[in-house]
């Protein structure tokens, strides 16, 4: 659980889990093997089909829960089941305490639940006197060393097997030999013991079924099985976000959900409950069976147009397994009871602002788990949503609003960009052409990489100079370069118009254009995000350009995929914003499939220069840009080497370094460990901020391979014209 | 290749690879041979249900030591069938139960089942356990015993779909669907099987046309 008071105590929080040998070996096995269980589990079957059907049944469910709750409880009511509705967590408790004090219930046994740790509802049974006993072997060792889950489906994944011997040899008061199978087996053993002394089971759902009026639950242990037949009572906890309309829905869950979570087609047991069943010692050999659904705002969420997707979550954990901060610092630093992406979301909301703010920091926007959800929901769009939201209830940090103020005004951000060229002048190291010292603003923890200076002069000024003439142009091309091309790398830009020199682009660099706004969005500055938009989307105008190409992955995406939705609601822009969208294309497929760059544009050479990848997530993920850049670099005769995790992100992200530097940091130095690994002599990505965040950290590592625009590397190799 | 016969194959696979025993039977009979006969070879434990050797607490302990002998239990067959099963249990020193599996919770050997459905694409069966003792005879297992008629064979869950809906339909209903041996993988993610249910399932496909 959460509870740092402040960003400072949760960073430091977040720098203990890192210093956790085990816990970062142990998710490093994890997010590897994840990687290929999950492919290969999704190998024959349309993955991408299957979550958007997912995610359209979900949504029409969610819209509708008024109506499915009626249906369940008509249905299930019929088959003997007493059905609850707990508009709060403490109602929901409150309503169970009272089934548990009617029923003369002593012993209760558990199987996971999500919406009962949510609740908290086993230290509201046990202040009440009940013995509550987990029975999920991950959640029973977890709740023995009384702490909270770190992972949605393998709770008690940072644990090491001496930790679970110690534990159980303490429980057993015998000693315990350290061996997997063993420790299994004695769980069995002593957990069969509070199945057949328990008057209670209390269970999770994972769907509840409208048109049978029965629920749904996947495990693997068998636990829920139990829980579910001994016990006299049976109490089935669920958020009102279970109801589907019919077993059909629950079956196509079934076939993302264990693929998903673990790489498993299914899990071994899916048990369907329909009803009271027979139970020896209930009243009349029937079971007592209620089902309590908890609403705790989802009511309120499936309202909000916006944040109503985080509804369809059917709680795989997939977006935790595949995310780079979470692989970090563990689940009980990312998250609060819910954990990963959908946990930053969900404490929001079900946990409150206090719980949330620190947490919705961490997120790299890398968009790894919005890839991999399987219900294809906006988790790093909605976590930046959530971070603006707080930020606007609880007041802006002034870092923030200071950054807000500066990018909405394009001519005084880029007059303070030429004053600080001269503030830098003397800390440029004249042997490295790095900055000597850190500007002030940042702290000893950033000095992992070194910061290049602003350069002498900016891609805006030298542009009338490289403006090429095209005769009969085939193609009227806007060049949007963001502002770290613009002001640091405008070689970049320059190699770029070199690459696509004699395939008839007419180039134009409209002046009005300004940073593409993202690092507002990072810091929750909604309106700055828009004011921005604006001036670009008025700087460029779509009418007057076939393409608007960026050689900044970042920019390209936000300004693809973000600028219709900001600028949505202004009626003046929103048409404008959609058709600029359109036009918007990343430096290696414009090169490749527009212009149609070709090995023969390129000087046949002998040498081959091994060369390594990054692949930025703003490309790779956010655009699906995946094959132009390596096609590219194979045509130019480059020897392109794959290296391990190659669309792993390389930690930059941004503001998210400035916050966070030990974590950008970690990052990085795993994308160079596994460059090194492959022994190339460059490094290619298509991204300045990754160039800026690879190339200063090599740097300072004193790596030998050097960093490279994919721009420049091709510029180097395209033959004169 | 016939659907049919691509069904089975399938079947065979998936459940394969989820650590199932998968064999064939021609008759109900020879069903109950096998039972008889895993439940003869296991020597090895016969007073010791799963965990027993292990140092228990004292609770737990006590429980293990209620498990006296072998017990296969069959609660769903007609009393024809659990008869003939009966008699090849006979002077072989275990029990052949039907019922009563609440007083057996310190485990047994085998519990036999016959299935309603099997779905091919993911090796599965589907278990009608309305009944409680069907539940705790597949759960309290060490060993579970499954026939599965290949006439019940569906290529996928959409196409069981309508069957088991009638199942749901036809209420209170408790319903199973089973794919290999009950496991986890909480500890170090390293799998162990056999963590609350049965240790090893073994499902004789029938011949029954
Ligand atoms: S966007 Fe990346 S960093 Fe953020 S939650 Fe998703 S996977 Fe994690
Ligand atoms: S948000 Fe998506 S990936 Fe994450 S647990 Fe929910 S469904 Fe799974």
């Amino acid at each position: 659980m959460q509870h740092a008071k402040n960003l400072e105590e949760y960073r430091s929080q977040c720098r203990q889990a890192m210093d956790d040998e085990f816990l970062r070996k142990a998710m490093d096995a994890f997010a590897v093997a994840y990687r290929t269980n999950r492919a290969n589990a999704f190998a024959d079957m349309n993955e991408r089909e299957l979550i958007a059907e997912i995610a359209d049944a979900k949504d029409a469910a969610v819209a509708n829960l008024d109506g499915l709750f009626a249906e369940f409880k008509a249905k299930a009511e019929k088959n003997g089941v007493h059905v609850h509705l707990a508009r709060t967590a403490a109602e929901a408790n409150e309503i169970i305490a009272r089934i548990a004090r009617e029923g003369g219930v002593k012993k209760i046994v558990k199987s996971k639940s999500m919406t009962a740790e949510e609740t908290l509802l086993n230290h509201h049974l046990e202040a009440d006197g009940y013995e509550v006993v987990e029975t999920d072997l991950g959640e029973w060792i977890i709740q023995l060393r009384h702490e909270g889950p770190s992972h949605m489906v393998m709770p008690a994944i940072h644990l090491s097997r001496y930790q679970v011997a110690d534990l159980f040899s303490e429980v057993t008061g015998q000693k315990q030999e350290v061996d997997i199978e063993k420790l299994v087996k004695v769980a069995r053993r002593e957990l069969r013991t509070h199945y057949a002394t328990a008057d209670m089971g209390i269970s999770g759902a994972n769907f509840a079924v409208a048109e049978t009026g029965g629920i749904g639950l996947i495990t693997n242990e068998g636990n829920a099985r139990l829980v579910t037949t001994l016990p006299r009572i049976h109490v089935a906890l669920a958020g009102l976000d279970k109801l589907t309309p019919t077993l059909h829905d629950a079956l196509r869950i079934i076939k993302a959900l264990p693929r998903n979570a673990t790489g498993q087609a299914i899990t071994s047991y899916v048990t369907w409950i329909t009803g009271a069943n027979e139970c020896a010692p209930g009243p009349e050999g029937r079971k007592e069976h209620h089902i309590v659904f908890l609403d705790n705002g989802r009511s309120a969420l499936a309202k909000d147009s916006d944040f109503r997707q985080v509804l369809r979550c059917v709680r795989c954990g997939a977006c935790a397994n595949v995310c780079p901060v979470y692989r970090l610092v563990g689940g009980h630093k990312m998250g609060h009871i819910y954990i990963g992406a959908i946990g930053l979301l969900l404490t929001y909301f079900f946990h409150g602002r206090e719980k949330a703010k620190n947490l919705v920091q961490n997120c790299i926007n890398c968009g790894a788990c919005k890839q991999v959800c399987a219900a294809g929901i906006d988790l790093p769009r909605l976590i930046k949503e959530v971070h603006a939201r707080i930020q606007d209830e609880e007041g802006h940090p002034l870092p923030s609003k200071l950054l807000g103020t500066v990018l909405s005004n394009r001519k005084l951000f880029h007059s303070l960009l030429r004053t600080a060229k001269w503030g830098q002048k003397p800390v440029v190291d004249g042997k490295t052409g790095y900055l000597r010292h850190l500007p002030l603003i940042f702290s000893k923890e950033h000095d992992f990489r070194a910061l290049p200076p602003i350069a002498d002069t900016p891609f805006r000024d030298r542009w009338e100079k490289l403006r090429p003439v095209v005769e009969h142009p085939k193609y009227r091309v806007a060049l949007f370069s963001g502002c770290v091309q613009d002001f640091v790398y405008p070689e970049q830009l320059e190699a770029a118009v070199k690459v696509f020199a004699g395939h008839g682009a007419a180039l134009e660099f409209p002046m009005g254009q300004s940073c593409c706004g993202l690092p507002v969005v990072m810091m929750g500055q909604t309106e700055a995000a828009r004011a921005v938009a604006a001036q670009n989307v008025t700087a460029i105008d779509p009418g007057s350009c076939d393409y608007i190409v960026t050689m900044c992955a970042s920019c390209a995406s936000h300004l693809k995929h973000a600028y219709p939705r900001i600028l949505e609601g202004d009626p003046r822009m929103a048409d404008k914003a959609r058709r600029f969208a359109d036009k918007v294309v990343d430096f290696s497929t414009f090169a490749r499939d527009v212009l149609g760059v070709d090995e023969g544009d390129f000087a046949s050479v002998s040498a081959q220069t091994r060369t390594a990848y990054h692949a930025p997530c703003h490309l790779c993920r956010g655009l699906g840009v995946t094959k132009a850049p390596r096609e590219l670099l194979a045509k130019a005769g480059l020897d392109y080497v794959v290296a391990d995790e190659e669309d792993v992100c390389c930690g930059f992200g941004g503001t998210f370094s400035m916050k966070f530097p030990e974590e950008s940091k970690a990052l990085l130095d795993k994308k160079l460990d596994n460059v090194k690994k492959t022994g190339a002599t460059q490094l290619v990505t298509d991204c300045p901020g990754c160039v800026m965040q690879l190339r200063g950290g090599a740097q300072r590592r004193g790596d030998t391979f050097v960093v490279r625009h994919i721009a420049e590397i091709l510029a180097e190799r395209v033959k004169p014209r | 290749m016939t659907a049919k016969t691509n069904a089975l194959e399938t079947f065979v696979k998936k459940a394969t690879a989820v650590s199932a025993k998968v064999f064939e039977v021609a008759s109900l009979k020879e069903a109950f041979e096998y039972a008889v006969d895993v439940c003869d070879k296991k020597q090895a434990c016969q007073l010791l249900a799963s965990g027993c050797e292990l140092p228990l607490s004292g609770q737990g302990q006590a429980l293990c030591d209620e498990k006296q002998t072998k017990v296969i239990a069959a609660p769903a067959l007609n009393k024809k069938d659990f008869a003939a099963f009966a008699k090849l249990c006979e002077g072989r020193g275990f029990e052949l139960i039907d019922g009563g599996l609440r007083s057996r919770l310190a485990g047994i050997d085998i519990g036999f089942t016959v299935c309603e459905l099997g779905i091919a694409e993911t090796g599965t069966l589907v278990l009608d356990s309305a009944r409680e003792d069907v539940r705790l005879a597949t759960m309290v297992s060490e060993i579970h015993v499954a026939v599965l008629p290949k006439s019940r064979l569906r290529a996928t869950s959409y196409e069981a779909e309508a069957e088991v809906l009638k199942f749901m339909q036809n209420g209170p209903n408790y319903l199973a669907f089973i794919t290999g041996a009950s496991r986890t993988a909480d500890i170090e993610r390293v799998l162990a099987l056999g963590v609350h249910g049965p240790l090893e399932l073994h499902i004789l496909l029938l011949e029954d046309k």
